[in-house]
Formats: structure tokens, sequence, C-alpha cells
């Protein structure tokens, strides 16, 4: 009703100048224009100023007045022309009303306050108080001095009064339409979408925040690593075995045994399962005699190797150990070229901080067959980090115990405006390979580099533990952002 | 890879130019080694110290280079400026020689047959007319230093000795004797101990504690004497203070005690090769004959040359690049390598590589090969091979999916589209958290456990990947509930059947916590993953799919848990984690665990 009122006066009129006068003339609630011109300012039907004035509201004690007249009024009225005792007046009053009945007209000389008997004064009174309540109540003015007075006896307190101007706004219709937030099933079925209007979304702030499922920042880089293998004609190697013989992991590869990285500070030794049971002998025959003195055309180590040595089992240290065995078999069947790789967990037994952790995952990649060349290698590095987003590589030589030659890899990073090693690649050597089995003119260029390590710089993590192990962050998984390696 | 710490100004001058640092370093680029940090000696005693002190702009500049772990003549400042000179074209290849003297007239060293209990292997050297200076003589001890600490395995493998040896008088006796028996006053002490109380003694040094095991449980500890009983040293902990070297020294005694005879040589000619440069007569070393007890002969040092012969196509058919002889051989001699060609029989052209004693590392054809290579320049075969676009396509393909790993990603990939969010957490875990934090005791036949172990956190592989899926929950406390993690990922088992003792397992596990458990949640997962692998759910007792019954494992709560038998076999459980697990792990909240071997799904 009150929102009618105000839209069909606007159809007619230029504006309503006071809400507050307005709501008054027509009788219906001051709030309630309020609200109706909040909401049609809000759509624009209206434009709406803002304004105040300074009134006067009730007490409490104001309004009980305004409903039950003044006390000094109900006293008078409950004197009886003949008068009355104290004690009798006391008990048809409420305390308050006699206490504030008796003052006050005695103050207006209305009574006589008698030692015995309380009698009227006068014949007739006027109940001025209540008529000045109701007038205030009534939005009405008064005079300063009767508001002074009610004032006096904090009948009335003052109050800001807001309000408003009204006029037409940009999107005035006579009457509204009905506005809906959303599209649905019953507006959409009735037909009833057609006479809406959608109200004005909220483009400052974010959607609802969505519950889903989310991959792993670390496994997402590798997915794509992996694809970049797969694209360039790579088979993965199956290395779900964590647990290694020293014979494959450092014998085989041609790593002497007094060498430091086989020292318990760099290695997990294993107490269950201790030693390996079987090892291929005729094998291992080959692979000591290289160590001992050589062969296949090389010096050897020239030492007493060890086959307890060898037997010891422990948490692999490289996926090379991997490669090993897989390079033994392929040497068992009559040649055929092979590109392998495999991205996985190993082992160190190292000192933890922000970028070393005991355990984390290595990436390899190698490539056997005849002929290969430092050339071949160098140019599958290139199209591999290339794919990886790295085009300006430099090759440090290295030393490396089972690849000769030995190459660090080196990447500007753009950012950093820095060369930063980004991997380890090399050939390996004869003396891994002969004792194999495989044909002499076979060759092997192999790479590798660790997975957390490019994932940190990708993704500006600094502290290896932010990426990987329990203590990372859930929020930080579900927000982490898609990886585009090897699509950019 | 062991570092060097060299005075920027010495190096310098000992390579006869100023560079700047972007140069050197461009230089120690190509050759394989490192200029890894910048510093001085004032700033590495603040550091160590932990002082704020501003810098003397007058300190002397030191650099720390890293040099290949098997290039032990890279180790001090005399064989680095050597190596990067003759790799810069500004000095020859030195040619090492022993000096021209009789064989009666050499010093000699005989071995007594106890040494062979203990340490059984003693080779010697002279240098004569030596110059030290301050900064050699510091070098000359450092240098003894790294070899120790490197091809030396902290002493265990070889020990160096070096004495004046204008102080002694051959010839000298290399013996083991009883401890009580051996009296010496050793280097940097004033009174003589006998060799047992001075074991004792040292217990409490720093430095030499850490040899003492090597001898310390033996009867017999070697000892070496001169004509005089006088003690040169007491091998591998300590020298004599009589023949101590000193900066007025002239005449230098080395001796190397070991148990492997090859590295004593390869340390004996590092040093005396190095060092002879300052000798009165350049590159000339005096040898000292060893007498075994069995009367055998050897004169030491062995600067014998080993000839290598190399055909260049195997050297140019490995680098990929053709090359000529001279060419090769040029590369070669600025590796220190001396080479010239050789044109065989059948016409095959040959290099013939002089591998000197300072070379210990080049074993094998390949070793010049790399060496041909480094000289060449690394980056110019980089320039060829993309000049000749040899990518990966050049090469030949091979490719078939590896089932295990597709099936654990299309896995992954389910679990997550159905609302879980993937966690990646450690195989190593505490003994604790893998058995009694989860309510299980270990009987023996599962874990794999680690020997050595350098915190309790790496004690054992995983048997399940519920320690680390509960460590995550309990990390993350703060995180809006529910939580609902997953993870697919390698646990090992103990296998009598496998060569090594132990198999891998590729698990499934997932977690939900919140106000309640969620074991309906979790069951639906199960169904979830069945219903996606193409499993259905068939009556108990069916092999033809799956069913779940009780089951009664400590890490959940009674009566709130199940076994999933697919295809007649157990592949896993899930449940309510039990209350005092959770307890256990400090999680305050109600979690539901499944776990299952999804290799059964292949």
């Amino acid at each position: 009703m009150a929102e009618e009122a105000v839209l069909s006066y606007l159809e007619q009129n230029q504006q309503i100048s006071d809400s507050g006068q307005f709501a008054a003339e027509r009788g219906i609630d001051h709030n309630e224009i309020v609200n109706v011109i909040k909401s049609l300012h809000g759509f624009r039907y209206v434009d709406a100023e803002d304004i105040k004035r300074e009134t006067w509201v009730l007490t409490d004690e104001g309004k009980t007045y305004a409903a039950a007249g003044s006390p000094e009024v109900q006293l008078f009225l409950a004197i009886p022309p003949e008068g009355i005792s104290r004690e009798e007046l006391q008990k048809k009053l409420d305390p308050s009303a006699f206490k504030i009945g008796c003052a006050q007209a005695a103050k207006n000389k209305w009574v006589e306050m008698g030692k015995q008997v309380i009698s009227r004064k006068v014949q007739h009174v006027d109940d001025r108080v209540k008529d000045l309540l109701l007038q205030i109540q009534e939005g009405k003015v008064i005079s300063a001095d009767d508001i002074k007075a009610l004032k006096a006896r904090k009948l009335i307190v003052p109050q800001t009064w807001k309000g408003y101007s009204v006029k037409k706004g940009p999107n005035y219709a006579p009457k509204r339409k009905k506005v809906v937030t959303d599209l649905t099933r019953d507006n959409l079925q009735s037909g009833e979408w057609k006479e809406s209007e959608f109200k004005e979304y909220n483009y400052s702030a974010k959607g609802q925040p969505l519950e889903c499922g989310n991959l792993h920042p670390l496994l997402k880089v590798r997915y794509q690593l992996k694809k970049i293998f797969l694209s360039m004609g790579f088979e993965e190697m199956p290395t779900n075995n964590f647990v290694e013989s020293s014979f494959w992991n450092f014998d085989a590869l041609f790593q002497p045994q007094q060498h430091p990285a086989r020292d318990s500070h760099d290695t997990f030794f294993l107490n269950a399962p201790k030693t390996t049971k079987e090892l291929p002998e005729d094998y291992v025959q080959r692979v000591k005699q290289v160590h001992e003195s050589g062969g296949y055309g090389s010096r050897g180590y020239n030492y007493d190797w060890k086959r307890d040595e060898a037997n010891k089992n422990l948490l692999r240290t490289h996926t090379t150990a991997v490669s090993s065995r897989m390079l033994y078999l392929l040497a068992q069947k009559p040649f055929s070229p092979k590109k392998y790789f495999s991205i996985d967990r190993v082992f160190r037994n190292e000192a933890v901080d922000r970028t070393h952790l005991a355990e984390f995952h290595q990436i390899e990649g190698l490539v056997c067959d005849r002929g290969l060349t430092l050339c071949d290698l160098i140019g599958v590095l290139h199209d591999f980090f290339s794919r990886m987003g790295m085009t300006k590589l430099r090759f440090k030589p290295a030393y490396n115990p089972y690849t000769e030659p030995s190459m660090e890899i080196f990447s500007y990073h753009e950012g950093f405006k820095k060369w930063v090693e980004v991997g380890n690649s090399g050939m390996f050597r004869p003396e891994m390979l002969l004792p194999m089995g495989l044909p002499e003119d076979v060759r092997v260029i192999a790479w590798g580099l660790s997975l957390e390590r490019p994932t940190m710089i990708l993704y500006g993590i600094d502290n290896i533990r932010d990426l990987f192990g329990h203590k990372v962050d859930l929020g930080l998984i579900k927000k982490n952002s898609i990886c585009r390696l090897g699509i950019d | 890879m062991p570092t060097v710490s060299v005075g920027r100004d010495r190096l310098y001058a000992a390579l006869k130019r100023q560079y700047s640092q972007e140069e050197f370093e461009d230089l120690c680029f190509s050759y394989g080694i490192e200029l890894d940090d910048v510093t001085t000696e004032k700033a590495i005693v603040r550091k160590e110290k932990h002082l704020e002190e501003e810098s003397d702009e007058d300190e002397e500049v030191i650099f720390k280079i890293e040099v290949p772990a098997n290039r032990y003549d890279l180790l001090c400042l005399e064989g680095l400026a050597q190596a990067l000179r003759v790799f810069c074209e500004t000095q020859e290849i030195p040619a090492y020689r022993l000096a021209d003297i009789s064989k009666d007239s050499m010093l000699k060293m005989h071995v007594k047959p106890e040494t062979s209990l203990i340490r059984p292997y003693i080779v010697c050297a002279i240098l004569r007319g030596l110059k030290f200076d301050k900064a050699r003589y510091n070098s000359f001890i450092d240098l003894q230093d790294k070899l120790h600490q490197n091809i030396c395995r902290r002493r265990t493998l070889v020990a160096i000795g070096t004495h004046d040896l204008d102080t002694l008088e051959g010839p000298f006796t290399y013996e083991a004797l009883p401890p009580s028996s051996i009296n010496f006053t050793p280097l940097k002490q004033e009174k003589s101990f006998r060799a047992d109380e001075l074991m004792e003694f040292y217990k409490s040094d720093l430095k030499l504690k850490k040899f003492l095991h090597i001898i310390e449980d033996s009867p017999v500890f070697p000892v070496i004497y001169d004509r005089k009983r006088t003690v040169l040293s007491l091998p591998p902990i300590i020298n004599g203070a009589h023949s101590a070297i000193t900066l007025e020294t002239k005449n230098v005694f080395i001796e190397c005690t070991a148990t492997d005879l090859t590295k004593a040589k390869i340390v004996l000619n590092t040093m005396v090769t190095t060092f002879s440069e300052y000798c009165e007569n350049q590159f000339v070393i005096e040898p000292v004959e060893v007498i075994s007890s069995d009367g055998k002969s050897n004169i030491y040092p062995d600067l014998s040359v080993y000839n290598m012969e190399v055909s260049l196509s195997y050297i140019t058919g490995l680098i990929g690049v053709p090359l000529e002889a001279e060419e090769v051989t040029g590369l070669l001699n600025r590796m220190q390598l001396s080479a010239r060609k050789s044109v065989s029989d059948n016409k095959q052209c040959n290099i013939v590589v002089s591998v000197p004693p300072t070379r210990s590392d080049i074993l094998h054809p390949c070793d010049v090969m790399e060496d041909v290579a480094i000289a060449y320049g690394f980056n110019a075969v980089k320039d060829k091979a993309i000049e000749d676009n040899k990518g990966s396509k050049r090469l030949a393909a091979s490719l078939t999916l590896l089932p295990l790993n597709e099936l654990s990603d299309l896995i992954r990939n389910e679990v997550a589209t159905s609302g879980f969010t993937e966690v990646l957490t450690f195989i190593l875990c505490s003994y604790k958290e893998n058995f009694s934090m989860l309510n299980r005791e270990d009987d023996k036949s599962t874990a794999v456990i680690i020997g050595n172990p350098r915190s309790s956190d790496f004690e054992a592989v995983r048997t399940s990947l519920m320690p680390g899926m509960l460590k995550t929950v309990a990390h993350n406390k703060d995180h809006a509930k529910p939580i609902k993690i997953f993870e697919v990922g390698d646990i090992a088992l103990l296998d009598d059947t496998k060569d090594v003792g132990a198999r891998n397992c590729r698990q499934l596990g997932a977690l939900y916590c919140g106000a309640n458990a969620g074991f309906e949640i979790i069951h639906g997962l199960v169904d979830r993953i069945m219903e996606k692998t193409g499993i259905s759910f068939v009556s108990p007792g069916d092999g033809t799919g799956y069913y779940i019954e009780r089951s009664d494992e400590p890490e959940f709560l009674p009566g709130r848990q199940a076994r999933i038998i697919c295809r007649g076999k157990h592949i896993g459980t899930f449940g309510i984690v039990h209350p005092q697990v959770l307890n256990n792990f400090d999680i305050p909240d109600p979690c539901s665990f499944v776990e299952l071997n999804i290799e059964s799904f292949l």
C-alpha cells in the first residue's frame, strides 16, 4: 500500500518534499514509507534525498500519561467533592501517580492538602499535559514553553528524525516490476521471468567458493613431464622397488666400493632385509673383474672388490639403479634400441633443510642405441629442456663415476638473472655397459634432475616442506594452478 | 665434491694474469671446476664466531673452488694453477722425473713383517732443495688435509707423514709394535708419551680423536723409526715432534702408509709432483727404496707414464664432431695429456696418449675422449648439435605405456573428481608411527627397517599410507572441515620371493575428517572406486566381484570397520580411525580411513 501511495503520488506530482508529512497525511507508518523509498531507490524507480529534523518523542512515562492522563488529573478526579482522607486517596492510586499527582496538583493549586482531608480547590480541571503529549505523539508542533516544561518532567526527549524528499528516478514506473535474483524453475516455468526484473549483480564480489577435489602440485608437474617424455618417444621404466642391493645401485655402475656416496652418512642401509639373496653370478664376476683389474680397455680401480659390500641392501639413492637393471636385461636379448624414462622416489641419508629432504623424486631419461655421440646427448637435452621452457643452456664438465663425459646442465633463468644448475648428464662408461654384455658400439646417453627443484622454481616456492610431505598446507594444494609445462 | 680454498691474488699471480671475476668463472666453468664462494679469511672467522664486523678493505680475498672428486691433482693452488696454465697454453706439460742416483745411495725403508697385521703398505719419496714460504707451507699442509679427507677416506686407506729429512738419519724401518713399547714426543707436544697413553690422551682431541679407531683395537701399532730409533710417525695418528717440517726445511721426506697400495701410490705422486715445482731442480723427485721383509725391493715414487692408444675414430665417433688427429693431440695437450698421432698397419689413425702420474683418473679411452670434448668445449659441441638438429627425432622410438603407473594416474583422477584433495607424504617414517601409534604390533614380517637413520623420522619404510595421512591432518588442524584427502603411492613389504627380499605395493589411501567420522562417505568412495574400475558389488562369498565384511583391525574402531574382498582377495580395509590412534597423532576430530592395494585392478 505504501509503495503504491508513493509511486502513484509521483505520477501526478513533481515530488514528495517530506516523507514524514506524506506518511502522516495518509495515516501510514513512516517506517514503512522509509523502507519502500529505500527499496525503490535501490532499483532507481525514485531518487531520494535525506532530510533530517530534530523532533521530540515521548518517554515511557510520557506514553503512560498520554494514554491514562497526567497523574495530577488522575489525583484530582479521585478526590470526591466532599474530600477524602490521605490514606483513602492513597489506596485509590498507584504510588508514583499519587506522589507526582500530589506535587503537581498542589503546585497548580487544584487541591487543598489539609491535615485530615484532601479536598478540591477548583471544580473543574483540563488535562493539558495529556493533550500536549498527544499532540507531540502525532508530530504536531507545540510552544517552546510547553516543550521546556515537559522536558523538565522527563516526559519527552529529543530525537533526530530522518526522512526523505523523493522525486522520480530514471527507472520510474507507476507500478514496480517484480524483482528476482535468479532464474528459477518456478519463474521459468510460470513465464513470470518475462515480467521480472533481475536485481543488479554485484560485480565487485567473488563468486561462491566451490567444494572440489584437487591433484597434488608436484604430481601435476610429474604428469606434464611424463607427457614430455612420451611425446619424445620415451618409455617408462618400472621403478616400484625402493629396496635395492648395493650391487645394482653402485657396483654395476662402476662406482668403487670406497666411494664416499657409499658411506653410511649418505645412504640408508637396511637392517631388514639386510642383504640381497641373489645376483646374476657370471655378471657379478665380470663386474668384480672390471673394478679390480679393468678389462674392456680399462685399467680398473686396482682394489680388492668385496662381495659382502655388494650384497648390502639399501634404499636406492638414484633411479639409475633401475636403469642398470633395465640395461642388463636388454643385454640378455638381441639388441634393440631403447629410450627410457622414469620419475620416482629416491632416498639420501643427508641433513634436511629448506631445499633438501631425505627423499625426493628423480627424473631420469636415457637413450640406448648404436653409435650415439656426445652431440646426440646435447641434442636430446636441448630438445627436452626446451620443452620445459629452458632454451638457454650451457654445459660444464663434471665428475661422475659411471659417466664419461659427464656434464652438469645449466639454464639461464630470466627471473633470477643468472645461470642455475638444472641437471646432470653423461654417457655411461664402457666399464659399466660392456660387462653387462651390450655390443661394443652400443652407447647410452642419460640425464637426471630432481622433480622438486623445477617445481619450486615454477610455483615460486622456496621451502621444500611447503611442497612435499605432511606439513604441506592443504589450502595451498587447493589453490595451486594448473601446470602448463610442455605447452607454453 | 671437494672444495679448495686459495688466495685470489696468489692464484692470479700463479696464472700470470689478472681476471675479472666473471672471466675467471667462465674459465672454471669450461674446465669443469666451479668458483663456489668468494670470501676472506677474516670473514670466515667472523662467520664462525657469529660476529658482525665491517670488513677491512685490505683483507685477502679467498676463492673457494669446487673440483671434481677424482682430480686429486687439483686439491691445492699449485695443482690448480698448473692445470689452468696448461689449459690456457701458457705452460708446457711438465715432465716429472726421478733424480738420477744410484741404487746404493738411495735412502732405504725396511718393512717389518708385523706391519701386515695392521697397515701393510708404505711408499716414500724425497723432495730436495724445497723453498718454503708461509703460503707454500700452508698449501703443503692443506693438501695433506684434503687428501686425507678425500682419497684417503679419513686416513683409513692412506695416511701421509712429512718430515724434515735433515733431522733424521737413514735407513728407516717401518714396524708394527705393541703400543706399550713405543715412546716418543708427538707433534705439538712437549713431553714424551707411551703410544697407549697417547691414544687415551687424544680421546679429548677434537681433530685427532676421529682417527683413533683405525688402530685402537690392534695389538700392534704401526710406527716408523730412523737409524737412531727416532720415531718419525705413528701412522695414521700423528708424526713425531722431532722431524717436524718448518719454514726453514729444505729437504722433505714423505711417507704414505696404507691399507690400499694403489691409493698410496696416487697420494704420494700427488704430493711430490705438485710440490716438485718448488724444488731446486724443478719437477725432479728423489726416489726411496722400500725393501719388504722377504727382500723384495721397490723404488718409489712410481712416476712411470701410462701409454694408452686410442683410435681417432673412437674419439670423434663418441663426440659426434669430426676432428683431425692434429686437432685432437692439441686439445689433449691442453688437458695435460701428451699425445701424438700414430698410424697403424691397417691405416687406422691412432692417438697415443701418455697419461702422467698426476692423472690417475684416466682409466679408459673414454676418459681421453672426455678430455678432448672438454678442451674442444661442451658448448661448442652444443652449437654443432643444434645446427645438426640432433634432437630426439633421430633416435629410435620404443613406446609402450607402463600399466601400473597409467592405472595409478587414472585412479588418482577419479578420486580427485570425487571431491578429494591429493597429498604426497614421505615414504620414510618413525618406527613408532608405523606400529605402536597405529595400535599395531610389529611381528617383524612386514617392515623394511633402516640400519643407520640420521633421526627417528627415518627409521622404517612405511607399510601403510596411514601414518603420513594422519600426520597431514594433524598439521592442518585449522583447515576448514570436512577434510577429504587421498594419496596413491608405494609402500614396501618384506618378501622372500624377491632377490632383494622386499617389494613395493601400490596403495590408495583416502581419509575423511569432520564433525562426524563420515564412515559412510569413505564406504561410498570404496563403492565408487569399484564402480569406476568395473568391479560389481556381489554377495559375500561370490568371487566375481567385491563385497565387504566385518574386520577386526586395531587401528580402527571395533564394529565400524570392514575389509574389502575383491574377486576373493582381501585388498584393503576401511573404518573409523580408533580414538586412541587419533589421540596418538594429536587429532581432535573424528576420521574415517580406507587403504587398498590397486595392483589387483590391473
